[in-house]
């Protein structure tokens, strides 16, 4: 008997390969196809908001290695790029490849300089001469709701998006309501900052069509975006997808820069290649969160919330894309586990001179989570309450019918309340809240913070194509082998191990032998990628399924081979192999029933709807009340994603979501300054944590799980960035509550929490001594 | 990033380099660790003709007493440093500066002599040398002469090197047994001072108050006055103009050299 | 100029620009792609490899400064008989997940074994603060460094490929 490893911490098959010679990436490839490349480089406008007079290349051209040189103007055939959804976004607000009369954001592309050697090309660069006619940077959300100065005169307005009809709020939403309290949090601009920048790599074939690898979380999708950039059709093109370095959200689809590079190619009739500096990829890679919440929350003093309000102010960056309709996942999301008798939200999304936004781990959800946990923190306070006890008279008792909430979420299964005591055993809360009291009884000057998040998301939806769904195709080959090709679109999640396992445990061949491939649109032409968390719950469910269909297909072959009837046959994975029932010396490997014909079956698995994963995060952080430094000492967290498939790969998905997420609320924020200059342009500015920034996390168990696949798996990938923001920020604004501060925006810097001690009314000389 | 073209000399000794700085004058810079230098040459922001290389040269290397003094070889590493048991003993916290810098890979190349000529005000070796006050041996055409730490920073990444001078070695007092405090203020840990206070034998220096190291003079005077850690911290700030940046505006940047200044000294008594 | 330097044991020459970087004369003329550019300014760490033992980042070396000197990258780690203590426990702990950051990684920790063979978990962070990860939140990478050194150097191989070339010990 079998034991299965479906649920065991299978080691990761990828890790020989990126331990010893290293993964390959893009800019690490060496193929025969790409031999003779020129590599392209950006000019990119240094002011934020601007026309463009002149582009003058002809000095470039004259430096050694330049191959060519060429404005915005040389690639005006190309189509116009619109935002997309365009039922959602402004489309009166578009761009191009290269601009060509206005710029709108410190990094947008102008040029391109193509050199022989990528050391030529950063010599080249600076020899381009752009005159610019500066116009208004527009960097404040306000100023740009304001419409004073427009990025796009077509446009008639900044605002590139309306969710929901402010005229229908109402003015009596919190009547009845004992405590009322408001405030305008910010949920601050971030770069996911990838360890590996983006690069493309482009060549054309003899047959007209394009061979493009390009980084990316869904090559099909990455495709269709290229394809449209250039104005072909899709079957023209063919993305091969290397090994990624991170994507968190801002690789999907394709950039204006590699159309850029995809062009060149065709142009010069030779391969091109493209690969980005640290500083490119701050600048220029879409950017995540920016949103302004005026949040609203009453109730009554005996920790009922009644009512509670969410008005988003959302920043596109200078062009709508897909950050600019993630405030409608935010929305979605308003409630959260929370059961409140009324609730209302609306948002609007506008233009400013920055660079553009687009997703980043969660993706519109952590907004909401962190505007709703700040809530819940500030009523508490205003009631005199325990944060917990707030949280927990008004969790959503527990269910495993779906649940649908008044944003029209259909949660599949949830118990949020077990979540939030296990959270607050693990981190051993009542002692947590005892030395809390006793640094304050002796005025410490190192307080003790405690910060709770109660949290559940949406993972796993469809999207414009259509249901949730994902293909798998399954072939075992004689040789006792077997290859899965995905729709997934793995950048570290570990997908070769966890779907091998998968296959493995349904085909009875191990791990090791069994290989994936994915991200190759010619050999995988559907497939809806890796995001939103859904890899698992859809793409893992097609390869279980496709695995189990396989079987049946065997057992038919295996039934003539054996001449039984296939009723009579018992697959025994643990053989890998089809027995006659009671007699299992009359047997066939599976492996053998692959010869002659091939043995694979291709699959699409499609979900009812999304799954909702939950949790409680429990943050532990020191302040030092004459410094402002908060130190991150404790993160306790239960994130409850239904059945684990590989504890392993899970908890790595929580690690890494909680350290993004401590850092956002800790250290992160991309700064503008006031004409829209960034500030924060490489890793010495940018406060990107280092392992020092963070401790040890505590991981509490949690599975509970869903109906909509037979894994019983919901999406792990984000839940860790949702929960960790809001209970570290807490944290921070907990050890100070009994000095008056009430709330601190993040990033909670020491500076910030100085001056909201100040604020508080603590005049603190700095020669006070504990 | 990469730096513009440059043509690269390995000095074949300190006298090699001087004649060299003398023919290339504002052409050439030297290069030691190359850790202040090729960043910001990555960046553009330095663009020199010609990069002497002096850090493989045995005679600006190696740490010695030399009577009251240690005397350390410019092309001394951080780690070096930080490591030797002869500065740990006489003069400790200036190991406990280059251990501050950076990080390990950063500390395994940067020099002692690199970091004193690049002058960032917010660094730990600039500090850590006008708090222990020691000096710098310059060589130039014209001879040798020494600086003292208080008059070898002019400015925001300004020295008193000339153009054609070399820094050859570092000189501190040897204070075996005295107490001293070091605090470094940052966001993480491998950033540079938000601001950094260091405190041993009577002088207080604060890094990133000013374009350069500076002394808090009015709060050694109460010190020397007999004022107590808190009371003479209350002055750290006295005569400091402090720039604004992200990290900290200039009130904040003050009442953190009081609270640091406060600390060090706290535990320079300690002992 | 001419550089002449040894790299994962083997003497080499090349002709090359004054100002070639060395993480770029290790990818492109010695054709050792591990370990990666990831920044601009020396922060990151995912170029890291060792020179005459030391752990330094190869973006802020000159080609030419190594003349003379030893180079020793990732991919020399391996051998027949397994994968290096190090890499076996970043496997073994999950230290890894889209790899970028690894071979760099992988260095800083060997570098950090060779100078203290027993840190303690805040020694493994500071160690490491010169590394940055998006990934993994440095939790596992800490706890495969500190199985690592539990392990000693020589220690139990691996389960993964080897790779034909030079040992260096822990």
């Amino acid at each position: 008997m079998q034991v299965s490893i479906l649920g065991t911490r299978v080691l990761r098959t990828e890790d020989p390969r990126f331990l010893t010679s290293g993964g390959i990436y893009t800019e690490d490839l060496v193929d025969d196809r790409l031999a003779g490349a020129c590599h392209v480089f950006f000019v990119r406008s240094p002011v934020a908001h601007a026309r463009i007079r002149s582009v003058d290349v002809s000095a470039a051209l004259a430096a050694p290695g330049v191959v060519a040189a060429y404005t915005g103007q040389d690639l005006a055939d190309l189509p116009v790029i619109k935002p997309p959804m365009a039922g959602l976004l402004n489309q009166q607000m578009e761009q191009r490849l290269l601009a060509t009369d206005v710029v709108r954001y410190v990094g947008e592309a102008v040029a391109i300089v193509v050199t022989e050697h990528p050391y030529q090309g950063e010599d080249a660069v600076e020899l381009v001469e752009v005159d610019y006619d500066l116009l208004p940077a527009v960097v404040g959300l306000e100023a740009a709701a304001a419409d004073e100065v427009l990025l796009f005169e077509e446009a008639g307005t900044n605002v590139a998006a309306v969710f929901g009809d402010r005229a229908a709020l109402k003015a009596d939403l919190f009547e009845g309501c004992d405590a009322v309290v408001s405030r305008t949090v910010v949920n601050q601009r971030v770069a996911p900052a990838p360890m590996e920048s983006r690069a493309a790599a482009a060549v054309w074939g003899e047959d007209g069509r394009l061979t493009a690898w390009i980084p990316n979380q869904g090559a099909q999708g990455t495709r269709g975006a290229l394809a449209r950039l250039l104005g072909v059709d899709k079957a023209q093109v063919r993305i091969i997808t290397p090994d990624v370095g991170g994507a968190f959200g801002a690789k999907f689809g394709a950039d204006p820069e590699h159309g850029v590079v995809a062009w060149v190619a065709r142009q010069l009739g030779r391969p091109a290649r493209w690969a980005e500096t640290r500083y490119e990829n701050l600048i220029a890679m879409t950017h995540g969160r920016a949103q302004q919440q005026a949040i609203t929350i009453g109730g009554s003093r005996d920790g009922t919330v009644l009512a509670y309000r969410l008005e988003i102010l959302q920043d596109a960056g200078a062009y709508p894309r897909l950050g600019g309709i993630l405030p409608s996942l935010t929305i979605l999301m308003t409630t959260g586990p929370y059961s409140f008798p009324r609730a209302e939200a609306v948002a609007r999304t506008v233009v400013t001179t920055t660079t553009p936004l687009g997703a980043y781990r969660g993706a519109g959800r952590p907004e909401a989570t962190a505007a709703l946990e700040r809530a819940m923190d500030m009523f508490a306070a205003e009631i005199g309450m325990d944060p917990a006890e707030v949280r927990r008279k008004n969790l959503l008792p527990p269910f495993s019918e779906p649940h649908q909430t008044p944003f029209g979420a259909l949660y599949d299964s949830g118990d949020y309340v077990t979540a939030l005591d296990k959270a607050l055993e693990a981190a051993g809360y009542d002692e947590l809240r005892r030395e809390q009291a006793r640094r304050r009884d002796t005025g410490d000057a190192i307080q003790l913070g405690i910060g709770l998040a109660s949290y559940v998301e949406i993972t796993g939806g469809g999207d414009e194509s259509g249901p949730p769904q994902e293909n798998a195709t399954v072939e075992v080959h004689p040789d006792g082998t077997a290859t899965i090709l995905t729709g997934t679109s793995p950048h570290g999640q570990g997908h070769a191990t966890a779907w091998a396992m998968l296959a493995s445990d349904e085909l009875g061949i191990p791990v090791e032998r069994i290989t994936l491939k994915w991200g190759d649109t010619d050999l995988i032409p559907e497939g809806g990628g890796t995001g939103g968390s859904r890899s698992l719950q859809q793409g893992g469910a097609a390869v279980q399924q496709a695995s189990k269909e396989l079987i049946e297909v065997a057992r038919r072959r295996a039934a003539e081979e054996l001449e039984a009837s296939p009723a009579d046959l018992v697959f025994d994975a643990a053989r890998s192999a089809f027995a006659v029932a009671g007699d299992p010396d009359a047997s066939v490997p599976l492996a053998q029933l692959a010869l002659g014909e091939p043995l694979l079956v291709r699959t699409i698995f499609s979900a009812p709807g999304a799954t909702y994963p939950f949790g409680t995060h429990v943050a532990v952080v020191d302040v030092d009340t004459e410094t402002g430094k908060a130190v991150l000492r404790r993160v306790v967290t239960v994130d409850d994603a239904g059945v684990v498939l590989n504890p392993l790969l899970a908890e790595g998905q929580r690690h890494g979501g909680i350290a993004q997420g401590a850092a956002q609320a800790l250290l992160e924020e991309f700064v503008y300054d006031a004409d829209g200059n960034p500030l924060t342009t490489s890793f010495a500015d940018y406060p990107f944590l280092s392992a020092t920034e963070v401790p040890s996390f505590e991981l509490a168990d949690m599975a509970t799980a869903t109906s909509y696949n037979p894994l019983g798996a919901k999406g792990i990938g984000e839940a860790g960035t949702i929960g960790a923001t809001p209970a570290v920020q807490n944290a921070v604004v907990d050890a100070l509550a009994h000095l008056g501060v009430r709330h601190i925006d993040m990033p909670t810097s020491p500076q910030r929490v100085w001056q909201a001690l100040q604020a508080a009314g603590l005049a603190g000389t700095g020669s006070e001594g504990a | 990033m990469i730096p513009a073209p440059f043509d690269y000399i390995a000095a074949q000794s300190a006298d090699h380099a001087l004649g060299l700085l003398a023919t290339h004058g504002d052409d050439a810079k030297l290069l030691a660790g190359g850790h202040s230098l090729l960043p910001m040459m990555k960046l553009r922001l330095a663009t020199p003709a010609v990069l002497i290389d002096i850090g493989g040269l045995g005679e600006l290397a190696g740490i010695s007493a030399d009577g009251g003094d240690l005397v350390i070889g410019a092309a001394t590493r951080h780690a070096e440093l930080a490591a030797s048991e002869l500065v740990r003993a006489d003069a400790p916290l200036l190991s406990h500066a280059a251990a501050q810098v950076g990080d390990p890979q950063i500390r395994h190349r940067g020099t002692i002599g690199g970091s004193l000529a690049h002058a960032d005000p917010a660094a730990d070796l600039p500090m850590a040398l006008v708090a222990l006050g020691g000096s710098v041996e310059l060589r130039g055409p014209g001879g040798t002469r020494r600086v003292s730490a208080d008059d070898f920073f002019a400015g925001f990444f300004e020295t008193a090197l000339e153009p054609a001078e070399l820094l050859t070695a570092v000189r501190v007092p040897r204070q075996p047994g005295a107490g001293w405090g070091y605090e470094k203020f940052t966001r993480r840990a491998n950033d540079w001072a938000i601001v950094g206070v260091a405190a041993v034998g009577g002088r207080i220096a604060l890094a990133n108050m000013g374009p350069r190291p500076l002394r808090a003079t009015a709060a050694e005077q109460a010190l020397a006055g007999g004022a107590s850690p808190a009371e003479a911290a209350q002055h750290a700030a006295e005569g400091t103009a402090p720039g604004e940046d992200m990290h900290a505006d200039r009130a904040y940047r003050q009442h953190l050299a009081r609270v640091l200044t406060r600390r060090a000294l706290e535990r320079q008594l300690a002992g | 100029m001419r550089v002449e330097l040894t790299v994962n044991g083997r003497a080499r020459a090349d002709e090359v620009e004054d100002r070639l970087l060395l993480i770029h004369y290790l990818r492109e003329v010695c054709g050792l792609r591990a370990a990666n550019v990831g920044c601009d300014t020396t922060s990151c760490g995912a170029c890291t490899v060792l020179l005459d033992g030391q752990s330094v980042k190869s973006c802020t070396v000159l080609t030419a400064q190594a003349a003379g000197r030893e180079v020793t990258t990732a991919e020399a780690l391996a051998s027949d008989a397994g994968l290096h203590p190090v890499q076996a426990a970043f496997q073994q702990e999950h230290g890894l997940q889209c790899g970028f950051c690894t071979p760099g990684m992988v260095m800083a920790a060997v570098g950090l074994l060779a100078e203290n063979p027993h840190p303690t978990e805040a020694e493994v962070r500071e160690g490491l603060e010169g590394n940055l990860c998006r990934c993994t939140g440095y939790h596992n990478i800490v706890r495969a460094v500190l199985t690592a050194a539990a392990a000693g150097p020589g220690g139990p191989a691996s389960r993964g490929a080897g790779h034909d070339e030079h040992e260096v010990s822990a």
